[in-house]
């Protein structure tokens, strides 16, 4: 077990270099020069020289590799540069609106995790049902309704017509429900459906079948049954967290909640690059190691992972 | 029966595919159907109610909500349709050089495809148009860059089955070049594969288009985009809620048509998929 960890940890590092090197990269294929946005987005007139010496300062004048080692090293202390906008370093203005972001998302991943399995898994016993039936028209219009859509009915309905939580903001305890509920109903439609595909297939197993020869309770069998699905449902699980914290770019957005992901689209108007460099490192960081930490969960789970790899 | 057979004897697939059909047909011909121009405002009738002259009301500033949708059609759907289609040429063209060609050259388009996909693609999206800028053509390429690793990966998993084939071989011995092989008889082979891949995923870039619209990345006022009429929705939703219904229901209705139409084709291609196995109750 400890030498399956190893191995996908060290897996990661080659992983990591390239991504970094790709946020890297990105910014320098850009078609606008940065150290022109940093004088334009002060309203500086950017002349020749006022460019020149900007450049200096941004270390824009060294080679590529240079400027990519240094900034590596830098980010890896936590040193992301400055905001071109407010001048305050980019970890401050990250580290601000980062728990604003985890406790949506948070909450979100919570509903999702409650309703998904609990109606998931009566389906798959009740599979056929009127029950069935109802929720799986529900999946399929809520994977079909886009994020935002849903966001502004809510508003509406909830927040406008019923005047019982506030439109926007992060006020309290209950201005966090709408975004939630909003951001979380893609995914609790996504993980129904997996949960319930998946014990269906596993009712088929000749496990199952074995059990109902030996008369084992059908409650004993769905238990069974329940955790051979579980795996594959954590996986994906594991794969969605940091697709969570990148889907509450549109849900912050319509709900002026002042998180990260909030902090990257006003970056993106006003060509901030350097918060939007950090934006992009760091939730890539957070994608591969949640997905790490899950390939080591399913080892624990299930023997046969561990033993092969 | 074969894969056309079984698909047609769905009728929700037919459904499916004659809603996109009508809609597609419907963004082609807008400029003859659509009562009004969809750009001219005219501030005398706005939030005008439904009647025979606006039969979906007018909007804050008194343009035709009907006429606005169907062209939305041409700026959300056909460019879904462009997004896919360019995402699908680039993918086979480095999934068939891949597949076919093996060796180190395979090697160094599968890592470079592993590095792309290690991003989640709402990342990628936001990414790239936040380095390029917003903008419509910006956001399309965002979805290019973010989704062809995806399709190339799995066209070179589908080249490699044809590649071992006697014809493949034989045409290789009789001299023929590599790329007369790639083109004209290992393309052919895989293309039916990949257009199912791409119906699969068309309902997803026409959300994110949208969403990026929405967001006031994608397409820039005033051009009619389901996903930017939202976005002027909701500046007036306390006093007009109506205003979302007609830009929300649309996109509802093609990414359904879309997503359900692509389950339909999953089973028609694995019918064993849907046929339980003996089961003892």
């Amino acid at each position: 077990m400890r030498k399956y960890i190893l191995q996908r940890s060290l897996a990661i590092v080659p992983l990591l270099l390239g991504i970094s090197f790709f946020a890297f990269f990105l910014i320098n294929i850009g078609p606008s020069d940065p150290a022109e946005v940093a004088l334009r987005v002060n309203e500086t007139v950017a002349t020749k020289e006022a460019i020149a010496s900007m450049r200096m300062e941004l270390g824009l004048d060294k080679p590529f590799f240079a400027r990519y080692g240094t900034w590596l090293t830098a980010s890896l202390q936590g040193d992301f540069g400055k905001s071109y906008i407010t001048k305050r370093p980019v970890f401050d203005e990250m580290s601000k609106a980062f728990p604003a972001t985890l406790a949506l998302a948070g909450i979100s991943l919570l509903i999702t995790i409650c309703i998904s399995f609990f109606v998931g898994v009566w389906c798959a016993v009740h599979e056929g049902s009127i029950g069935d039936k109802i929720v799986r028209g529900f999946i399929f219009i809520g994977t079909a309704m886009p994020s935002f859509w849903v966001g502004l009915l809510f508003m509406w309905l909830f927040a406008v017509k019923l005047n019982l939580f506030p439109t926007s903001g992060m006020d309290g305890f209950q201005s966090i429900i709408l975004p939630a509920v909003t951001l979380s109903l893609t995914y609790i439609c996504t993980y129904m459906r997996l949960i319930r595909n998946a014990m269906i297939q596993n009712q088929q197993e000749n496990y199952v079948l074995y059990a109902r020869v030996r008369g084992l309770k059908e409650r004993t069998i769905t238990k069974h049954i329940f955790k051979n699905s579980l795996q594959e449902s954590l996986i994906a699980l594991g794969m969605s967290i940091p697709k969570l914290i990148a889907g509450t770019v549109v849900v912050e957005n319509i709900f002026a909640w002042p998180g990260l992901g909030r902090l990257c689209i006003t970056a993106i108007f006003n060509r901030d690059f350097p918060i939007i460099q950090a934006y992009i490192v760091m939730m890539a960081v957070l994608f591969i190691v949640c997905n790490l930490l899950m390939d080591i969960i399913c080892a624990f789970l299930n023997p046969r992972i561990r033993q092969g790899g | 029966m074969n894969f056309w057979q079984r698909l047609k004897s769905d009728r929700l697939a037919v459904l499916c595919i004659g809603i996109i059909l009508g809609v597609l047909l419907l963004g082609i011909f807008a400029p003859l159907i659509a009562p009004h121009d969809p750009l001219q405002p005219n501030l005398k009738v706005k939030f005008a109610s439904n009647s025979l002259e606006y039969p979906l009301g007018t909007d804050q500033l008194g343009r035709c909500v009907l006429s606005r949708v169907l062209y939305g059609i041409q700026n959300t759907v056909v460019l879904a349709l462009i997004t896919m289609g360019v995402t699908l040429f680039i993918g086979a063209i480095f999934g068939i050089i891949a597949g076919f060609s093996r060796g180190k050259v395979d090697e160094g388009i599968m890592r470079l495809c592993d590095v792309l996909l290690s991003f989640p693609s709402e990342l990628m999206i936001l990414a790239i148009v936040g380095m390029l800028g917003p903008g419509l053509a910006n956001a399309v390429i965002a979805n290019i860059a973010a989704k062809w690793a995806w399709y190339a990966r799995m066209i070179r998993s589908l080249v490699m089955e044809y590649a071992d084939k006697n014809y493949i071989r034989f045409a290789k011995v009789s001299g023929c070049s590599a790329s007369h092989i790639m083109g004209k008889h290992l393309l052919p082979g895989v293309v039916g594969d990949i257009i199912v891949l791409a119906t699969l995923d068309t309902g997803w870039v026409i959300l994110t288009i949208s969403a990026l619209s929405f967001l006031g990345l994608g397409v820039q006022a005033p051009t009619p985009e389901w996903g930017m009429m939202l976005s002027e929705a909701k500046n007036i939703m306390t006093t007009h809620p109506a205003q979302m219904l007609p830009p929300g229901i649309a996109i509802m209705v093609v990414v359904a048509a879309f997503n359900f139409l692509g389950d339909s084709i999953q089973n028609a291609l694995n019918p064993k998929h849907n046929q339980p196995k003996a089961v003892v109750k």
